[in-house]
């Protein structure tokens, strides 16, 4: 479980986050979802560690993010995974090298064994047999799900995804969001995504909070959003139709 | 290795084509200048190989290679940091500064001193050519001056130029690779001020060199 304690984050004066508090719980896709500017990455950069916050506390399991010690810090980053926005795979490596880095650099695995580590994380994102393609000539589409495979191949406990669907067509949009919730169930982890698109909130949202101008403005599951009477949600669920 | 043979390899033929040609020239404008009957031909031969060592070959090659390899370093880590390849080693709790700027430097001062030897041996190889070529000298007079004049010692000052240019154009060009923000457009900006910087760090640090050193 990861719990967000009165967060605050501040870039030269200016606030972007105003104490936001929350928790999100393994076993569910946990949405973050918000207009563009309203500190939904920023949010996400302080939970993974790449970003210091201002004031407040992020806790993983209890474990206090940022007042570990660099030793307890690598410990906790060896639990996370994560998709980027712009999938953030290396170039010059093939789909097999990608999956095997973490593999490489976090285990004692042997190269028989990592092999089938890698084949069995294609296998869950539904890739094999890329194994030796390079980003460069693999779809967007499956990028992403390249991106799955990196972050799921150590044995993760927390996955965040930053706008998992950004640039990808409506039907791999969906094959994305169900693996994500599939994983998600299969692996009892406690997965964050970063999004604005209003489908992936109806079809995988358990547990959604809404951030507008810094502020956790809107907290609940997927069959409550429509209900909500707030008014900032509704020009936001609103605007995504029109869109 | 990856980058030893990038950086090393990579660099041979434009490093090959500047020696040749600098050795070259350099006779044929020592020959000019030296017009006298009271210079013996072989002294050509000591002065183009004593330049081509003390300063032609380190300087101007690592000048050039500031250009091929600084751009390339700092185009390579820019585009990794803006594509947040740099974020994804951060998160995995991977040091990313030394995992992706330690290879390139290693890799750069161990290089850079080989190609600087090859350079000297191809400067001289262009000096006997030329002079041959123009009726100048003959090969064993620009050898034989070659000779007279070889002192270990700016072999060495060499190399030492070479260690010194690699660590700045490497670790120059990866810090200017690492502090890149935004997109494609700062990633050229990156590279072009990573060859900038370079090139002056070298003309100033071979100042520093030569009067500390000869």
């Amino acid at each position: 479980m990861i719990e967000l304690k009165d967060l605050h984050k501040s870039f030269d004066g200016i606030e972007v986050l105003k104490g936001i508090s929350t928790s999100f719980e393994p076993g569910r896709t946990n949405l973050i979802i918000g207009a563009s500017g309203g500190g939904k990455s920023v949010l996400m950069k302080c939970m993974v560690g790449l970003l210091q916050p201002t004031s407040g506390q992020i806790l993983y399991d209890g474990r206090d993010f940022h007042k570990l010690d660099n030793k307890q810090i690598r410990d906790v980053r060896r639990e996370i995974g994560m998709l980027f926005q712009g999938n953030a795979l290396f170039d010059s490596y093939t789909v097999e090298e990608n999956i095997e880095f973490p593999l490489k650099m976090f285990t004692d695995m042997t190269p028989a064994e990592r092999h089938d580590r890698v084949n069995f994380c294609l296998e869950q994102v539904h890739l094999e047999g890329i194994n030796l393609k390079y980003p460069a000539e693999i779809s967007g589409g499956m990028k992403k799900r390249v991106g799955i495979g990196r972050a799921i191949a150590l044995d993760i406990k927390y996955l965040f995804c930053d706008e998992p669907n950004s640039g990808l067509d409506p039907v791999t949009s969906r094959v994305i969001d169900e693996l994500l919730q599939e994983i998600t169930e299969e692996f009892q982890m406690t997965t964050v995504i970063n999004t604005h698109d209003m489908k992936t909130v109806f079809d995988i949202g358990d547990h959604i909070i809404f951030i507008y101008e810094g502020n956790k403005w809107w907290e609940g599951k997927k069959s409550e959003v429509r209900l909500a009477d707030n008014t900032e949600l509704k020009a936001f669920i609103n605007a995504s139709y029109f869109e | 290795m990856l980058e030893m043979k990038n950086i090393g390899v990579g660099s041979l033929a434009i490093v090959a084509i500047i020696a040749v040609f600098q050795g070259a020239v350099t006779t044929l404008q020592i020959a000019y200048q030296l017009v006298s009957p009271l210079v013996a031909n072989p002294v050509i031969g000591s002065i183009v190989s004593d330049s081509s060592m003390l300063e032609l070959a380190p300087t101007i090659t690592c000048l050039v290679l500031a250009g091929k390899v600084g751009s390339h370093i700092a185009s390579e880590i820019g585009t990794m940091k803006v594509s947040e390849q740099i974020d994804a080693l951060e998160i995995m709790g991977i040091n990313s500064r030394a995992f992706v700027a330690s290879p390139k430097i290693i890799a750069g001062v161990v290089m850079f001193p080989c190609l600087i030897i090859i350079s000297i041996f191809l400067s001289n190889v262009g000096g006997i050519f030329a002079g041959y070529a123009s009726g100048i000298l003959t090969p064993d007079e620009f050898i034989q001056g070659a000779r007279e004049s070889f002192l270990p010692f700016n072999l060495a000052f060499s190399l030492i130029k070479a260690f010194v240019y690699a660590f700045i154009i490497t670790s120059v060009s990866s810090y200017h690779g690492y502090k890149t923000e935004g997109g494609a457009l700062e990633v050229g900006s990156s590279s072009t001020k990573a060859v900038v910087y370079s090139a002056v760090l070298i003309l100033f640090s071979d100042y520093l060199l030569t009067q500390l050193l000869l």
